[in-house]
């Protein structure tokens, strides 16, 4: 089957002209707030440069430190369990339930368990697995993916949202009020913490020097989920570690200022020990991560911290919605982040860039996101066959331009053609740039023949 | 090879070359902590009233709510009507009104506050309460994290959590909601 | 100082009055200019479309045509971050290459500009130029605030420099993007557009005329009266065409 390209996608999105740009201003919102709040912070370029560094260290000493997080984190009563790809993390989720005959799940934010398909598989399985942070809750009744990774149902309005939550839950027809149907979700939810037996959350960050984790909510759906529930599972990807809680300070600085601007989420939870009478496991999971820790020009993806910042800034991300990537992490990010795992199905999403680079400048911990998505490139052109009329293009161009002669002639050429051509040809449907764009005017000579004729002599 | 073993084996073949650990990052005191933390509270959404003694605290507390309501109260010198000490199962708090609760430091820059699992008896009782009050010592204020988190044993305990406004959500249309899963309203009180 | 021009393979074929604004704007302020015949493009085109490779021999060219000079000029700030991160080879005494920009700011220092243009114009801060080059501090970092290109405009007499909503959002364009993402391409143009025409800007002005053109071909399409031209042009005193 072959995967519908970024460009058809986003056309599609694009079709609605008024969504299309109630979207990039809903994202452009989040952007201000975050430069609003970064510009509070004399300091800020210093905590990207010192946690861009500390990620450096961890990336280079990631054996070291995840050993020493796995024997403090044993120290302190926790089970951990490695996965070397979904299938096994998926595999230790379903053991746990089983063995500690587990009926209700209720799960906070976790990217790494979408990338996992853990819904899925353990719905198959005969769960129900209630998500509890309020977008997430939203795009699980309209079983949808998030578009986003912070803000899952930011392609949805309040009209869509009452629609699904009167069909759910209940609410009053045709109700769309935010407050209104926050209040509906949370008498909703509240019972189904109630009823938990098993909460299963993210990890924002592991301290390997204490074994113990940090998870950070706005709602406080992870702490009601795992306080209540006699099984807390944290899913964790091996790359979330930092060397030392003091990193805190910094990565906590930057995280929730960079995601929505709030100078820090409401609620910032460490996991050291489970409470007595209850079990705690971690699951360290690679899919993939070793691999792309490999890829000297793209391993510094791995930095990432999932604060979304680059999502609010792309322009292409604002207008063409989070699923035209059709990647779990969807924007800049996960345009450098998928084709490691597939390089055919994503190889048009590094394209679906102009290398503006605003997603480098506004990373938290200085990912060179643009840089990676023109390597990328480098790599797909190279190893895919995915576009040959492009190719034969480019290698017609690479050829011309190296040849100054052959070049005049074709300027020349083009130049003279545009002049003549009936307009009726220059903007027919083979003219993409037509479209929409008025071709440059043609101007009787180029520079150089101009140059020749008054300079030169 | 198990698992672990062969990640580990991959990222031995695969990990850049090392590189060294920033150092620790120190930045000038903040002059105003008392005004500078109310503006960090207040921009997340919790309140701040300044008081001179507990007595104000139990006035707030008889002003807002009812004789009947649940109240859980862990400061000494404030009263309530649930003994969360002697409660051995986390779902009985379930119906509780409001938690009163010490804080261990407050964080200027951006209102957080610092309850390690001594300060809270049952980690959900901030979380599972319809409003939480918190006490805050003025002279426990701080800068800004990297203090605290010099100040903080953050595994002292199985459990602590920074908390900086009551449960919030924008999840719908970026339109800010309080009161998502947890407390519908935080004030935290700065004592003496 | 020995100065190299260098033409942007477009500009020469589609926008030669930008180019000859280029030259006598150098000259103008005492630079004696050399225009290498044999140039042709720097092979950015096919290196952002992911044939790097297929760039090898213009890369070569370039080399040669531009090695023996002190600086290279051109009025392109994104061919220029794609001649200094993947053409120029990375030696201390290989030439070094500048916006135009940037050369008249911090080469020449220029301090009075001498040119008057009496209209209102939106600045549109290409990309390339912006977060590549650094020509100014744009809105995404923290640092001290900067803007070379502006510094300049500021010293035109006359002149009513416009602010924009998005001061420096990305107008689109990207190269093949244009045409390979179409859709997204023209709707980014679009909207960078209407913040120039909401803010009452008679010209559009910018140091990169593929950004230009882009918006230039939105305009012309859609009968826009808003006028564009390349910065040069303005610092060079032309007329408004």
């Amino acid at each position: 089957m072959k995967t519908q390209s970024h460009a058809q996608a986003a056309a599609e999105f694009i079709k609605d002209d008024a969504r299309t740009h109630w979207h990039d201003e809903t994202l452009w919102h989040v952007r201000q707030k975050r430069d609003l709040s970064a510009q509070g912070i004399p300091e800020w370029e210093t905590l990207r440069d010192t946690a861009s560094a500390t990620k450096d260290y961890v990336l280079s000493h990631l054996d070291e430190l995840l050993e020493q997080f796995e024997a403090n984190a044993l120290a302190n009563g926790v089970e951990v369990l490695w996965a070397k790809d979904a299938q096994e993390h998926n595999e230790h989720v379903y053991r746990i339930l089983q063995e500690n005959k587990v009926s209700n799940i209720v799960k906070s934010k976790s990217i790494l368990t979408e990338e996992c398909g853990l819904n899925h598989y353990l719905e198959d399985k005969g769960y129900d697995v209630v998500d509890t942070d309020l977008g997430e809750r939203i795009i699980q009744f309209a079983k949808q993916a998030p578009s986003h990774i912070v803000l899952p149902a930011i392609h949805l309005k309040k009209q869509d949202i009452g629609e699904i939550f009167h069909e759910h839950i209940g609410t009053d027809e045709g109700a769309s009020d935010p407050k209104y149907l926050t209040e509906a979700a949370r008498q909703h939810l509240r019972k189904k913490f109630v009823e938990a037996n098993a909460a299963i959350t993210g990890v924002n960050f592991g301290i390997a020097e204490t074994g113990g984790f940090v998870v950070c909510t706005n709602e406080g759906n992870a702490d009601m989920g795992t306080h209540l529930a006699d099984i807390h599972i944290a899913c964790m990807g091996i790359e979330k570690l930092i060397p030392r809680a003091t990193d805190l300070g910094v990565f906590l600085r930057l995280l929730a200022r960079s995601a929505t601007g709030q100078s820090i989420t409401n609620y910032s939870s460490h996991f050291h020990k489970p409470a007595p009478g209850k079990k705690l496991y971690i699951i360290l999971v690679d899919n993939g991560r070793t691999e792309q820790l490999g890829r000297e020009d793209f391993k510094n993806s791995l930095k990432c911290i999932r604060c979304g910042a680059c999502m609010n800034t792309c322009p292409i991300y604002r207008r063409s919605g989070g699923y035209s990537y059709n990647s779990t992490v969807p924007g800049p990010i996960g345009s450098i982040l998928s084709p490691g795992k597939d390089l055919k199905k994503y190889s048009t999403l590094p394209f679906a860039s102009t290398l503006c680079g605003s997603c480098s400048d506004v990373c938290p911990v200085k990912i060179n996101i643009h840089e990676q998505l023109y390597k990328w490139r480098q790599v797909i052109t190279e190893n895919t066959d995915v576009d040959a009329s492009k190719n034969l293009a480019m290698k017609v161009a690479g050829y011309t331009f190296g040849r100054p002669v052959l070049y005049d002639l074709a300027g020349k050429m083009a130049r003279a053609a545009l002049k003549i051509t009936p307009d009726s040809l220059v903007y027919s449907s083979i003219n993409v740039w037509g479209k929409h764009r008025n071709l440059p005017d043609v101007p009787k000579e180029s520079f150089k023949e101009w140059y020749q004729k008054n300079r030169k002599s | 090879m198990s698992s672990k073993a062969s990640i580990l084996a991959a990222i031995k073949k695969n990990k850049p070359e090392a590189s060294s650990l920033p150092a620790l990052l120190v930045f000038p005191d903040e002059q105003n902590l008392v005004e500078k933390y109310e503006k960090g509270l207040t921009g997340n959404g919790g309140k701040l009233i300044q008081a001179a003694n507990l007595e104000e605290v139990q006035a707030y507390i008889e002003a807002n709510f009812s004789g009947e309501q649940l109240k859980a109260s862990l400061v000494e010198g404030i009263d309530g009507n649930v003994n969360v000490n002697n409660i051995s199962d986390p779902h009985d708090l379930e119906h509780v009104e409001l938690a009163v609760l010490n804080g261990e430091l407050g964080v200027a820059e951006n209102g957080a506050i610092w309850m390690p699992e001594k300060n809270v008896v049952h980690r959900v009782l901030p979380f599972i309460a319809q409003h939480l009050i918190i006490l805050l010592k003025k002279d426990s204020l701080l800068t800004n994290m990297h203090q605290a988190y010099e100040k903080v044993k953050v595994n002292e305990h199985g459990y602590g959590v920074f908390i900086a406004g009551p449960s919030k959500t924008a999840d719908i249309e970026q339109s800010l909601v309080i009161g998502a899963h947890g407390p519908r309203s935080l004030t935290v009180f700065l004592v003496d | 100082m020995r100065v190299g021009l260098f033409i942007p393979c477009y500009v020469d074929q589609f926008y030669p009055g930008v180019a000859k604004a280029t030259l006598e704007l150098l000259e103008k302020h005492g630079v004696e200019v050399d225009y290498p015949l044999s140039q042709t493009c720097c092979g950015q085109p096919m290196a952002n479309s992911g044939y790097e490779r297929y760039g090898k021999a213009s890369s070569e060219l370039f080399m040669k045509n531009f090695g023996g000079f002190d600086y290279i000029v051109a009025p392109s700030g994104s061919c220029t971050l794609h001649v200094k991160d993947h053409v120029l080879p990375k030696e201390e005494n290989a030439p070094k290459i500048y916006e135009l920009c940037e050369f008249l700011t911090d080469v020449l220092k220029v301090k009075d500009i001498a040119s008057t243009f009496p209209y209102k114009v939106g600045f549109h801060s290409s990309c390339h130029g912006l977060r590549g080059l650094r020509l100014a501090k744009c809105s995404e970092r923290m640092d001290p605030e900067f803007n070379k290109p502006l510094s300049l405009l500021k010293q035109v007499k006359e002149i009513e420099m416009i602010e924009l909503d998005r001061k420096d959002e990305c107008c689109g364009f990207g190269g093949t993007f244009a045409v390979a993402e179409e859709a997204v391409s023209v709707t980014m143009g679009n909207d960078r557009l209407a913040d120039h025409t909401r803010n009452g800007v008679e010209v559009l002005t910018g140091a990169d005329m593929s950004c230009l053109m882009h918006l230039q071909g939105l305009i012309k399409r859609q009968n826009s009266p808003i006028k564009v031209m390349h910065i040069a042009e303005i610092l060079n005193g032309n007329p408004v065409e």
